[in-house]
């Protein structure tokens, strides 16, 4: 038996990710100090401040009485323009993300195939949107073309990467057991996984949907059509209350479209 | 008749799951594989189907060797039905549709994909649900279903392929007492009715008793005890999971198989060597 003197057995959790403590020290340090700098080294100009402050008040004021009526028709072209860029990019997305996303399984493709999936996932998700709609439009010319392939394109990069990681968080069990049938890679794909994976995919595609109405307006204003070439009209010829007319209708497009989807998802389990 | 030869198995961690396993099981023989966490169980008869590649050996079934790999491999998977511990029913479709997964590998893929399989595999498969009383659940979704009504399903899958073996991996695992002897009692009803070879994987020695026809302990990839229950007595399990007091198994095992006097006497021999 142990005697009562003995003192208590302390305990103090390891370190997680450094176990030197000296290195600990310097590495945090180090970074503190780089934060320091950092911070330190942005310029600030308070004039510029103060002269943009006056701009800001009017872009609200006109935010707070937006005007619908006189850019109408504008704002509903754009609108609709915008709509449709969102919904047939998403389409063709999610048509082209899916036999990109198999192929990026890793448990489900061979080595060149996931190889090259994967190479096409990154290609595609290197480039942010606005870098692609500059590039489409100066392919295609302005307008909601160079919009609906930079939505396709950018849709690629989301729904395939996703769609294989869901591949490979599969319950492998399940489609052992049809494999085990006897089944082809078809029927193996149709049977033991699809059914596993089809909420997430519906789930990610609504998700996808309204990024792509989102970065619509984004695109718009480097050229390539929507709402968003409509908000920059706008922004050019200083028409706040119209901007905000606009800001608006986009936030509602958004919000609308995230309670439908909330509903399809639960829907869809 | 269902032949393993010089079976072997090394993973490529090092692992070296199988050692020269060679066995055989005549028709409707219902063969319990016992043996520790980790002995190569599982590893076993997932080589017989190729769900796992083994490194060496080779497998026959009825005469004709499986074949290693293609089309040929999958035409021998059909003639192999396998059961799973957690059942491995694609959740989210309907009962029937797990159950005619079972003749995937005898239709085309777009009759398949359209789920218009052929009159026959139709009708077989509800026949198959009556037998494991399921057929008002057809078209549920197979998550809605208790386990012992899921492990059914799983029977009728792989009854569904009209096999010449069943492979059946820990069937009663994730199910409570009395619903793992009904299911036990139903896979050795239905080997007996059709004159099907089973392996059946199980970690409960008292509940393999009470329903196989012959016991094959293995240990590190080893076969070290090949008999009937019968000859299953303190030796052979210390042989296969190491030193223990069995004495408890055997007194368990003795009082639910009172029916058949015979085994009790020698149940109670073997109890009291231990």
């Amino acid at each position: 038996m142990t005697s009562t003197t003995v003192s208590p057995r302390r305990w103090k959790r390891p370190p997680l990710l450094i176990q030197d403590p000296t290195l600990r020290l310097v590495i945090y340090g180090g970074f503190a100090v780089y934060l320091v700098l950092a911070v330190a080294s942005i310029e600030v100009n308070w004039t510029r401040i103060f002269e943009g402050l006056e701009r800001g008040v009017r872009f609200i004021q006109g935010f707070l009485v937006p005007d619908f009526l006189t850019r109408a028709r504008d704002i509903q072209q754009g609108i609709i323009e915008s709509l449709t860029m969102t919904l047939t990019s998403t389409v063709a997305g999610i048509i082209l993300s899916v036999p990109i996303g198999i192929g990026a399984a890793r448990n489900l493709a061979p080595a060149p195939v996931h190889a090259i999936c994967r190479s096409i996932v990154a290609l595609s998700r290197s480039f942010q949107e606005i870098i692609v709609a500059i590039l489409c439009v100066a392919m295609f010319g302005f307008g909601p073309l160079a919009g609906f392939i930079t939505l396709s394109f950018a849709t690629i990069g989301f729904l395939a990467k996703l769609l294989a990681e869901a591949i490979e968080d599969i319950d492998e069990g399940q489609a052992e057991a049809i494999r085990s049938t006897g089944a082809g890679w078809w029927q193996i794909v149709n049977y033991g996984i699809q059914p596993q994976v089809m909420p997430r995919l519906i789930g990610l595609s609504l998700y996808r949907l309204d990024i792509n109405f989102r970065e619509s307006a984004v695109i718009g204003i480097v050229g390539a059509g929507g709402i968003g070439a409509t908000l920059n009209t706008a922004m050019d010829r200083y028409e706040y209350d119209t901007a905000g007319a606009v800001l608006i209708i986009i936030i509602l497009v958004v919000m609308a479209t995230e309670y439908a989807s909330g509903h399809v998802r639960k829907w869809v389990q | 008749m269902f032949r393993v030869e010089n079976l072997s198995k090394r993973y490529k961690t090092g692992d070296h799951a199988l050692k020269n396993v060679s066995f055989s099981i005549d028709a409707g023989q219902v063969v319990g594989l016992i043996g520790p966490s980790g002995a190569g169980k599982s590893t076993l008869i997932r080589c017989v189907n190729r769900l796992v590649d083994p490194t060496e050996g080779s497998v026959f079934l009825n005469g004709r060797p499986i074949a290693r790999s293609g089309s040929e491999l999958r035409r021998a998977r059909r003639r192999i039905g396998m059961i799973f511990q957690d059942y491995a029913l694609v959740e989210r479709l309907t009962v029937m549709e797990n159950v005619l997964s079972g003749r995937l590998g005898y239709v085309s893929f777009w009759r398949s994909f359209a789920r218009r399989f052929p009159q026959a595999d139709v009708e077989k498969a509800f026949a198959l649900l009556d037998r494991v009383s399921l057929s008002q659940h057809a078209d549920k979704r197979a998550d809605a279903l208790s386990g012992g009504q899921r492990q059914r399903v799983g029977i009728a899958r792989a009854l569904e392929q009209d096999p010449e073996l069943l492979l059946i991996d820990e069937p009663t695992a994730s199910l409570d007492p009395k619903t793992s002897r009904q299911i036990m009692r139903l896979i050795v009803e239905i080997c007996r009715e059709r004159g099907l070879p089973a392996i059946i994987n199980i970690h409960d020695v008292a509940l393999a008793r009470m329903f196989v026809d012959r016991i094959i302990g293995l240990r590190a990839g080893e076969i070290v005890f090949d008999g009937t229950p019968d000859q299953l007595d303190h030796a052979a399990l210390t042989a296969i999971y190491g030193e223990e007091d069995w004495a408890v198994i055997h007194n368990e095992n003795a009082e639910e198989i009172e029916t058949t006097p015979h085994v009790v006497e020698t149940d109670h021999a073997v109890a009291g060597m231990a």
